[in-house]
Order: C-alpha cells, then sequence, then structure tokens
C-alpha cells in the first residue's frame, strides 16, 4: 500500500522524531511512504485563532499537494481534525465550488496514524517493543473530532513489554488549545495542573498520546517542574523495537 | 467567600464593554473556595449525568430529534409564533411582543401596576435574569421575590447568578446558613447548616409570599405553538406555587423556547432532566393552557421577548445556540467553567453556552474575549442534547472578532502583534521556500533562549507560556532535511 505522509509543520519543525518514527513504522509494515514536500501547514492555527482569511489560501495548498495521494496519513489528530472536519467550513468561505469539491473528495481519505494502521492496515499489533511503564492521554481531538475511541490503545496493548497504566480522569483537556495556552494563560495552567497531577499519580515513566502539541504542553510542565517523567509520541512507541529505541 | 460580582450582564442597560474574560478569569482561579465549591458540584453532576445518560439506548436518536426539532422551529420562527400567539388567545390567555428588555420589563410592570401589587413571586427565569426584570420592577416601587431556593439566596445575597441551573453554585452550605441567619427573620438563632434545616428556614419564609401574593412571573421552559400551551420544568414545586396561586400569571419567554407539538415534549421532557438535573424524571413539570373557569390564575400574560434573538437568527452558523434548552449540561463538563465559575463570564449566560449566547445577543464589541473562553476540546458539544457545535460557534466568533477588530480598531489593532503575526506566518506558509528558510531561521534565532536543552523564558505574548512549562528548542535538523538527506544521500540537506 501506499500513503503520503502529512507530517504537520509542527512535527516537521519541532519534533523530526516523530515523523521520523511513523515513516519507520509505516515501512516496517509495508508501506510504500512518500512525502510531498510541497506541504507546509494545514492552517489549523490561523482558523482557530480567528484568522480565516489566511486559512483559505492554506486550505488550496493542501488540497493541492495531497490530490494525487492515494491516502494521506499524519501522526497528529488534531491536524486531520482540521482538514476532516473544519475544511469543509473554509471552503464554504470561499465561494470557490472547485475548492469545495476537491476539499470533499480529498476529506475520506486523510487520516490519523492509529485510524491507518487499524482501519486500513488491518493490524493491531505492529510488532513493537517497549518495555516501560505508560499512560496514555486521549487527546480531545482524536476523541471528540475524529472519534479515534481506543485505537490507540489497542495499538499500545498490542506492544510487548510495555506496561500501560490507566490516566485517571483521561478524557479531560490539558488546557493546551493553541493560543488558549497563551491568551487564557492562567486557566490554561489550573488545567495543566490538573492534568500533570494525574499523569504523576499513575507513577508511568512515559506520557503518550497522538498529538505532540498536547505533549508539548504536558512536557514542558513535566520538564519545568523535573518530573522525570519524559512525553511521548505514540508513534515512536509503536516504531520501536528490540533493535531501534528511541 | 467570592466577593458578589459588580460586572454588567447580558441584556444590562448599562453600555460598555465587559471586563475581559481573562482578567476576570484570573480573580476567580485565585478563590480557593469558589474552586473548591464549583469543582465539586461539576464533578457530582458530571458523573451523575453520564450515568442516566448511559441508561438511554436511543440517547444519540434523542439528541438528534431535539436538534431537528429546534431548527425547524428557528426556520419558521414566524409562523410558529403566529400560531401560538393565536392557540394562547383562544385558550384565554393575552400574548405582548417585546422587542428587547426594556419593552418587557414596561409590559411586566405595566401589567403588576394595573393590579396594583407591590409585591409579586417569581420562579426561576434566566430570560427575565437577562432582562433584569427585578431591577426594573424596583425602580416602579415593585419587589419581586425569587422563590427558587438557589435564586433567593442570590438574591438575599445581593448576588448574581454563576450557573444556568444553580445560581449559587459558587456558595458552600456554610455560606448559605451565614446569609439566611443575617437576612431572614424566620432564621432560628441555632440554624445549622444542614442542607434540610437550611431549606425549611426558606420554605417558611416563602410559604407567606405564595399566599400573600396577587401576581406570579414565570420564564418558559417551552411553549406549544399547536395547544398554546406554556410549560415550566424544576425541581422544588416554588415554581409550581408561582404558576398556580397568584390570581395573576404573567410569563415571560425569549421567542426561540416555542415547539411546534404537544408530542415534542416526547422528546425534551426525556433529554431535558437528564442534562440539567442528572435524573430520569424532574419531580415538577407544570403545564397550563390559557385559563381554566375553576383553577390556577384568573388572568395570563404571556410576554414575547426578542432582545437581541432575531441578531442571532440572522447569523446562519451561530443560530443553532437558540436550540439552547438551558439544561447547563455544557457547564458542567466545562474544563474552563470549572475552574473559573460563572462570574468570569461576565453574563447570565455563562459556560460554553454563554460564550456564544452573549456575543451574539449583546454584539462581538461588548464580548469580544468570550469567543477565547475555550481551548476548543469540544466536550460541551458532546453532551449537548440539541447537538450545539459550540467549538464550532466559537470559532465562527473569533472570526467574526478579529474581522471586527480590524474594521473598527484603527491603526494600532491592525498592527497589534499577533495580527503581524498571523499575517506573516500566513506568507511563510504559503511559500516552501519561505517555510523552509523560516524553519531555519527559528533554529537561529533561538540561541539567547535556548539554555542546557531548554526554553525557560519566552518573550512578549509568549510569556505566558514559560511561565509553567518549558519549550523545548528548535531541533538541529527539521523532518524534511532528514527526509532530504535520507532520500537523496547526494545531495545538500
Amino acid at each position: 500500500m501506499k500513503a503520503s505522509l502529512f507530517i504537520t509543520c509542527f512535527n516537521d519543525t519541532l519534533f523530526p522524531e516523530t515523523g521520523q518514527a511513523t515513516v519507520r513504522l509505516l515501512e516496517r509494515l509495508g508501506v510504500e511512504v512518500d512525502f510531498p514536500r510541497e506541504q507546509t501547514c494545514c492552517g489549523q492555527m490561523h482558523f482557530n485563532s480567528g484568522y480565516a482569511d489566511e486559512t483559505v489560501p492554506l486550505v488550496r495548498r493542501f488540497v493541492s499537494v495531497f490530490a494525487d495521494s492515494e491516502v494521506v496519513v499524519a501522526p497528529s489528530a488534531s491536524c486531520v481534525g482540521m482538514v476532516r472536519d473544519y475544511y469543509t467550513d473554509v471552503a464554504e468561505r470561499s465561494g470557490d465550488e472547485a475548492l469545495k469539491e476537491e476539499v470533499r473528495a480529498l476529506q475520506p481519505r486523510v487520516l490519523e496514524l492509529s485510524e491507518f494502521l487499524i482501519d486500513r492496515l488491518g493490524v493491531e499489533d505492529v510488532g513493537a517493543y517497549f518495555p516501560h511503564q505508560v499512560t496514555y492521554h486521549p487527546t480531545c481531538h482524536s476523541l471528540r473530532i475524529l472519534h479515534v475511541g481506543d485505537r490507540p490503545l489497542r495499538l499500545l496493548r498490542a506492544v510487548a513489554g510495555i506496561d500501560l497504566v490507566e490516566l485517571p480522569e483521561a478524557e479531560e483537556c490539558c488546557g493546551f488549545g493553541g493560543t488558549f495556552a497563551v491568551k487564557n494563560a492562567d486557566t490554561s495552567m489550573a488545567m495543566l495542573t490538573d492534568k500533570v497531577r494525574a499523569v504523576l499519580d499513575t507513577g508511568a515513566q512515559v506520557c503518550t498520546a497522538g498529538d505532540n502539541s498536547c505533549l508539548m504542553h504536558i512536557g514542558g510542565a513535566l520538564s519545568r517542574q523535573r518530573a522525570g517523567v519524559r512525553a511521548m509520541h505514540m508513534a515512536e512507541i509503536l516504531a520501536s523495537t528490540d533493535e531501534v529505541r528511541p | 467567600m467570592s466577593a458578589p460580582t459588580s460586572l454588567p450582564v447580558a441584556g444590562s442597560r448599562t453600555p460598555g464593554p465587559r471586563e475581559p474574560f481573562p482578567d476576570a478569569a484570573r480573580r476567580a482561579l485565585a478563590d480557593e473556595q469558589l474552586r473548591h465549591n464549583i469543582g465539586h458540584a461539576t464533578k457530582t453532576i458530571r458523573e451523575k449525568r453520564a450515568r442516566v445518560v448511559g441508561e438511554l439506548p436511543d440517547w444519540e436518536a434523542l439528541r438528534e430529534a431535539g436538534r431537528a426539532i429546534k431548527e425547524r422551529v428557528l426556520r419558521h420562527l414566524d409562523d410558529y409564533l403566529v400560531e401560538l400567539e393565536t392557540s394562547v388567545q383562544r385558550a384565554g390567555g393575552h400574548v405582548h411582543w417585546a422587542r428587547d428588555a426594556d419593552e418587557a420589563n414596561r409590559v411586566v410592570g405595566d401589567l403588576v401596576a394595573a393590579h396594583g401589587a407591590e409585591e409579586v413571586v417569581k420562579v426561576k427565569s434566566i430570560t427575565t435574569e437577562e432582562t433584569q426584570l427585578n431591577e426594573a420592577l424596583a425602580e416602579r416601587g415593585i419587589h419581586c421575590w425569587e422563590t427558587d431556593l438557589a435564586q433567593l439566596i442570590i438574591q438575599l445575597g445581593e448576588d448574581s447568578p454563576s450557573h444556568i441551573l444553580v445560581p449559587a453554585i459558587h456558595r458552600n452550605r456554610a455560606e448559605i446558613r451565614e446569609l439566611f441567619m443575617r437576612t431572614l427573620d424566620e432564621a432560628p438563632d441555632d440554624l445549622s447548616d444542614d442542607p434540610r434545616a437550611l431549606a425549611e428556614v426558606a420554605r417558611r419564609h416563602l410559604r407567606r409570599k405564595f399566599l400573600a401574593a396577587k401576581v406570579g412571573i414565570s420564564g418558559a421552559n417551552f411553549a406549544v405553538a399547536e395547544t398554546g400551551t406554556v410549560s415550566v420544568v424544576e425541581s422544588e414545586g416554588n415554581g409550581r406555587m408561582c404558576t398556580s396561586l397568584p390570581e395573576v400569571l404573567i410569563s415571560v419567554m425569549g421567542i426561540e423556547k416555542l415547539i411546534p407539538r404537544w408530542q415534542d415534549f416526547e422528546v425534551y421532557l426525556q433529554t431535558l432532566p437528564r442534562s440539567s438535573t442528572a435524573e430520569r424524571m424532574n419531580p415538577y413539570t407544570s403545564l397550563w393552557t390559557g385559563v381554566a373557569p375553576e383553577d390556577g390564575p384568573r388572568e395570563f400574560h404571556l410576554v414575547l421577548v426578542d432582545n437581541g434573538r432575531t441578531n442571532v437568527l440572522a447569523d446562519v452558523v451561530g443560530r443553532q445556540a437558540l436550540n439552547c434548552i438551558r439544561c447547563s449540561a455544557c457547564l458542567n463538563v466545562c474544563p474552563v467553567y470549572e475552574r473559573t465559575g460563572g462570574h468570569a463570564y461576565g453574563s447570565v449566560y455563562p459556560g460554553p453556552i454563554g460564550a456564544i449566547l452573549t456575543p451574539m445577543l449583546e454584539g462581538i464589541d461588548r464580548a469580544g474575549s468570550l469567543p477565547y473562553a475555550s481551548s476548543l476540546c469540544g466536550a460541551c458539544y458532546a453532551v449537548c442534547p440539541v447537538k450545539i457545535d459550540i467549538p464550532r460557534v466559537l470559532v465562527h466568533l473569533r472570526h467574526l472578532e478579529v474581522e471586527h477588530t480590524a474594521r473598527e480598531g484603527g491603526l494600532r489593532a491592525r498592527l497589534g502583534p499577533e495580527r503581524v503575526a498571523m499575517r506573516v506566518m500566513a506568507g511563510v506558509f504559503g511559500s516552501r521556500r519561505r517555510y523552509e528558510a523560516a524553519q531555519r531561521a527559528a533554529r537561529l534565532g533561538q540561541w539567547p533562549l535556548a539554555h542546557g536543552g531548554r526554553i525557560q523564558r519566552l518573550p512578549g505574548m509568549l510569556a505566558g507560556w514559560t511561565t509553567m512549562r518549558d519549550l523545548r528548542p528548535v531541533p538541529a535538523e527539521s523532518f524534511r532535511e532528514w527526509w532530504r538527506r535520507r532520500s537523496e544521500p547526494g545531495e545538500d540537506g
């Protein structure tokens, strides 16, 4: 199977190891991965911050970059949620019938990593080995926009050696919310404090999720507190084997 | 103990913008008692709601039906309103139309004055909070007694509601005991803070008011266009007293509160109690149709209030906010509301629904910070029994706010750091070459900030991030550089 990687600007710039892990994982499972180099940003930051007009050209760019892709995979539920859910609104706003049609045609082919692995490849055990205690934070957009359900947990449970511990109040938002963390920094911090407390209560060494944005938020606080707990994208756990450790 | 707020509320007759949400929230976040009270109350009701909703196998179908009925109402609002007027008149009631809060208050005030009443009893009603009816009646020398227990607590404390359903959610029982001791003659000297004892004091106080009042005032949860039936859904029975004991009943209702047919109750009487108080069925559902010869009030008036609702209706994305049946499930699941409480929203409509309704009812210029008072986590949409896509409307209102500021804010607003940054970023993302150059620039530009593999202090508008979070520096190689190096080994990365 062929798949185009939509790395997301955030991962590309700040978390290249997640992209590398995604490539390693997919290739190990026999997927032929390509990386359309013209991709930049899906436009979520502009759209969610109120800059709708600035989003339209980014949507145009995205649909043209991935127009020929059989399937598009991204290690980010949030950015996939933008494409699958909000691109309709942006296209509507543009008033451009051709764009609306292109968006409609592309949307079902854009998948978050756990969706791709389980729904398209039909695998739960990806052959990973990760002998650590891990807790999983289901990110808001994976839960409530993409409805990935327990797909990530099914993948993680099948990892050899993993000790998966349940996160209390797991479905509560970590308080990131893009510019929310800066514009409403105090409220965001209050939410983050509770999330970090829940993570620490599990005793896990690693907090994982399907979105590096939320992990940067949680991990940023763990780092500031010198908590000795690492935030790590799910793709890196799924990519690790006995030979290759992150 | 939280101080009574003096913030302007929705429908307030004092013009001018309200305090920005981040500032009001900062104060609320520092109030330990408030955090404890609201955190405890919302968690309890959240868990209970999940349980009783889980019992219904057709919950999703009920949500969809609830949404679809309201959508039909909004699409044909003009026809249904006229049908309602005819039905109410046919049943012996009178119908009044009010463009705004002042007009609604004048109509009610005139009716009360015409009956020579100096005291009236009122069912808990958010619409009359919105129009500030109590204050308007007070100006005419009429005292309006709140009869809902929580609303009475608010009134006695000269406080304002902080929750749609549980207006005094920010108060605990020790605070309520102290308030009753101070304000109610019926409170014995040895009053305990046992909820039963507190309720008994309020009961004795309210019975006197019920028996003396000539005029009762209510809101309306629903009004049936087909039959003219008006309904109030409640828990205490005090609403039933107000709507059945006085000679005259005046119901004040937002124009969106109607449902087409009697049968539509089937949906909402299942979803509303479960979503609001987390009960399978609420204790009292009062329904009345005009006046009946031997029972209840002799005279019935229905006041239909617009007060900004037609503006909401005109917004094709935002109009779904008018589906709201005021259950407050969105407040109870909202991580922002749970931590800041209702007063931070500066409106009678707090929480997620308030964050979309207030800016639309009052204008984005008066409530521009509210659409940003959300992490867009989507918990509100997931529980809404009429499927209001609150995150989508929040984002839509952010677009309107950005446009409004660009239009009205002058040069200073147009050159604000966020706007400039967003413009620049849009340009960067518009071209691969610019984007890749920006990645390299970020790596080079961060050197004064990064120490020991961490960024612990960011400048300007990003400083909020590093108050409690580190930031990892931009790594030496981007993903795309790695990809290029890997797939084209000969080429310069």
